[in-house]
């Protein structure tokens, strides 16, 4: 017993600098950019050797991104995706949440509705885009329509199964406390199911850019979509790569930026 | 929903559906959403023919192939990075950021990369897949319960016996779940690759049908494909349900 | 049986006085009532009670017998199959503002501070938000949780919420407190905290509680009236009222052989149900 405490001891006395140096490297902040410095290399290292005539190096990529950034051609670009990305969104969330609040509280339109949703979450709805480009033309809208039948059906689920999910004593706690049935939605149910709501719009929000992406690749060439098939084109691969590296980056600060809002605006638990 | 006393599953409004979808096929909408019964016939007109199942073997090939391959990397994966911290931490974020990308602007990377063939189609299905099975495994083994593994490792357990005996059973009800989603994703994903690719299994279908205004053909293919995603998510949900059982009990 | 327990101390709280033998009128009356649950469970079959006024009454018995059931037919949260219940003279058709409730899993809205958990019920029947709050503040000091109004749920454990789910019945002023298994989340401790502010709450307030607890000793230690309930479907199977003399040391009356009598003779009624 005491041989083998006093041997675990022995090391552990002496140790103090490595683990400190341990517990250091394995910071989960130190770990991130060890992480993204090794992919960056990898990538730069891969470009150079190099992995394919149409793989440009971290660095080359860095450099189309200055070029696309300095002549105005991704500022512009991005205004023009965001035209369709926005609109469609913003139709996707306030149609979505509605049709799913309205299926929780009120089984027929739940019996009616859900199914169709449920069909088009499974389903690869990407194929539906020339069907909409013949019933709608190249234009704004058919790029609209993109982006709500890839972001509706998880946003409209995701309320649904929220709204059903209030728990059942926070429903029998306010009735026992008089609430009519506008209060109980307003006051407890809508609370209740927000998170999930939140997380729903959050998955609509990456569908909605993968959607508006495939639209704009196509449908016809417009905005980022137009600046990759242009490059692709050209074979000017280190500013295709650069408009892809930039939409990627701008939809995971997007859902970032979404996160953020509804945790300040819809949260205030979370902040205590 | 019940209806005088009768219960009517939920699926059953899809009749309504489809009756509404025949009359506005009748009407001047029919251009664009032939009848529901003129496309029905389509399917059985052109399933059977030669491109259709050259079309169906290539795609369910490349399909069967790229979920192989996610699954193959992403159970592995997400067990390591629900064993290791630091893996974990390293990972993570590239498996978040691919989680939440939009993917169909990697497409084209992929396509200068690999060319116009059904290479391309399996790895986009596997970058479409792979990140929800990672997660979920990832979560299916950090809720494992470290008593279980201490059992194992008490009764002389090795490491690989650890993994293919303990983690791998004990974190199913996940992994299961993940693989539903991913093959989801999945579908999704080949289709994309294959409009974007357009010279590939259905890619071509959807091409010829699409430059000559075959509207019905081109809806019976759609019909093909959403029963088919329906039918296999049905299937592995239900396949998931009967491992749940022990997810509450673990 | 009538175990009295004289104070063997001087009384620590002033206004508590004996409490003299329960013979006043019944505030809430359970009249042949029975439920069948959708399923075919017959949890509760013609069951009659009555409560007294400005009392505490406990009803006990074995899990599953359906005592959650009656107190949700008193609140009116769910129909009875048969019979009547009568609450200060009127019919129950559904929640009322003379009962309140207390949830046994506290069923405090999660997204919600403290204050406003507290401040429900007023703020579901309209009253203005500087008023309620004032209210619901006086109450939040009285069940001890002053300085934690702005706190959220999950930053408090689990008997502080308990203390919220009783501030929240309490700040509505309702005649009748119907309890299910309130202390039953919280650890020895604070229950029996809890259980000596329980009494102090029914000596001063006024008010009526019906109490369900799985505990004998509580049960005991808490009721003036306690009313035994057998096993599924279920019917009273004896009303027991321990009239015990509350106001002196805790621990006496815990050790005192009357109060441990009865206790001994409700395990007697109750241990066949075991098996
Ligand atoms: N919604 C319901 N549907 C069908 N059966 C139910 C329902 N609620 C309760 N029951 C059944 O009715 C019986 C009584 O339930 P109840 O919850 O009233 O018991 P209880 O005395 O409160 O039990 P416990 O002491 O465990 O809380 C139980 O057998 C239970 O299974
Ligand atoms: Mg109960």
């Amino acid at each position: 017993m005491q041989i083998s405490d006093l041997a675990s001891a022995l090391p552990a006395r002496r140790e103090p600098p490595a683990s400190y140096w341990r517990d250091a490297l394995i910071h989960p902040l130190v770990l991130r950019l060890v992480s993204f410095a090794a992919v960056l290399a990898l990538w730069e290292y891969a470009g150079r050797i190099p992995l394919s005539p149409a793989f440009p190096t971290f660095l080359e990529t860095m450099g189309g991104l200055g070029a696309i950034i300095a002549d105005g051609t991704l500022y512009k670009a991005f205004l023009i995706t965001l035209h369709p990305l926005v609109i469609g969104l913003a139709v996707s969330v306030l149609l979505g949440v509605a049709l799913g609040v309205l299926m929780g509280l009120h089984e027929p339109s739940e019996w009616l509705i859900a199914p169709v949703f449920v069909i088009a979450q499974a389903a690869p709805l990407a194929a539906l885009i020339p069907i909409l480009t013949f019933a709608y033309g190249i234009g704004l809208t058919a790029k609209i329509m993109t982006v709500c039948i890839m972001a509706m059906p998880v946003i409209v689920l995701n309320t649904l199964g929220a709204v059903r999910n209030t728990p059942k004593s926070l429903l029998e706690m306010s009735r026992s406390f008089l609430a009519s049935r506008s209060q109980s939605i307003r006051l407890v149910i809508l609370p209740a199911a927000s998170p999930m709501i939140f997380a729903g719009l959050r998955l609509g929000c990456a569908a909605a850019f993968i959607g508006v992406i495939l639209a704009e690749l196509l449908i016809t060439p417009t905005g980022i979509g137009d600046v990759i098939s242009y490059n692709q084109s050209v074979a000017d691969y280190p500013k295709m790569y650069a408009a892809i590296l930039a939409i990627i980056v701008f939809s995971v600060l997007f859902i970032e930026l979404l996160e953020r809002i509804e945790l300040t605006l819809f949260r205030p638990e979370s902040r205590a | 929903m019940v209806i005088s006393g009768i219960r009517l599953p939920m699926m059953t409004s899809l009749i309504v559906w489809a009756v509404i979808w025949e009359i506005a096929g009748h009407t001047d909408a029919g251009f664009i959403l032939p009848p529901l019964s003129r496309i029905v016939w389509r399917v059985f007109e052109i399933v059977p023919t030669a491109s259709f199942l050259d079309a169906l073997l290539i795609t369910g090939r490349a399909f069967l192939l790229g979920n192989a391959i996610a699954i193959g990397i992403g159970v592995p994966l997400g067990i390591l990075m629900g064993r290791s911290v630091i893996a974990d931490r390293l990972l993570l974020p590239w498996v978040n950021l691919f989680l939440s990308a939009p993917l169909s602007a990697l497409v084209p990377v992929i396509m200068v990369l690999f060319g116009l063939g059904e290479t391309t189609i399996v790895l986009v299905v596997v970058l479409f897949s792979m990140w929800i099975i990672v997660l979920n495994t990832r979560a299916g083994v950090r809720a494992i319960s470290p008593s279980l593994v201490e059992m194992a490792r008490s009764f002389g357990a090795n490491g690989w016996q650890a993994f293919s005996r303990i983690y791998l059973w004990a974190a199913l009800p996940e992994i299961l779940a993940g693989i539903r989603l991913g093959m989801i994703r999945a579908v999704k994903g080949v289709v994309i690759g294959q409009l974007l690719v357009s010279v590939v299994g259905f890619g071509t279908l959807f091409e010829i049908y699409q430059s000559h205004f075959l509207m019905e053909h081109f809806w019976a293919l759609l019909l093909v494909l959403f029963s088919f995603a329906f039918t296999l998510n049905e299937l592995l949900a239900g396949l998931e349900r009967r491992f749940a059982y022990y997810a509450a009990s673990r | 049986m009538t175990p009295n327990i004289a104070p063997a101390e001087p009384r620590q709280t002033p206004g508590l006085a004996p409490i003299p033998p329960v013979a006043t009128r019944p505030i809430v009356e359970v009249k042949s009532v029975s439920k069948t649950y959708a399923g075919g469970v017959e949890a509760l079959s013609g069951i009659s009670l009555d409560f007294p006024e400005g009392r505490l009454t406990t009803l006990l018995g074995p899990s599953g017998c359906g005592k959650t059931t009656l107190l949700k037919i008193i609140a009116g949260l769910i129909p009875a199959s048969g019979g009547q219940v009568f609450v200060d003279g009127r019919e129950v058709k559904g929640p009322g503002p003379e009962r309140a409730f207390v949830f046994q899993d506290f069923a405090l809205m999660p997204w919600a501070s403290v204050i406003r958990n507290v401040a429900f019920g007023l703020e579901l029947r309209g009253i203005a938000h500087g008023e309620r709050e004032a209210i619901a503040e006086r109450h939040i000091a009285r069940v001890g949780l002053k300085g934690f109004e702005r706190k959220y749920p999950h930053e408090l454990s689990g008997g502080m919420r308990q203390r919220v789910g009783l501030a929240r019945a309490l700040a509505v002023d309702a005649k009748v407190v119907l309890m299910d298994e309130p202390f039953s989340a919280v650890d020895e401790q604070t229950r029996r905290k809890f259980q000596e502010e329980l009494l102090e709450l029914v000596a001063n307030e006024g008010k009526s509680f019906i109490f369900v607890t799985h505990s004998i000793e509580e049960a005991v230690y808490v009721s003036d009236r306690i009313a035994l309930l057998s096993r599924r479907p279920s019917r009273v199977s004896a009303i027991i009222e321990p009239k015990i003399v509350r106001g002196g040391d805790p621990e006496k009356i815990r050790r005192d052989s009357a109060y441990l009598d009865v206790v001994e003779d409700i395990w007697q009624q109750l241990k066949h149900y075991l098996d």
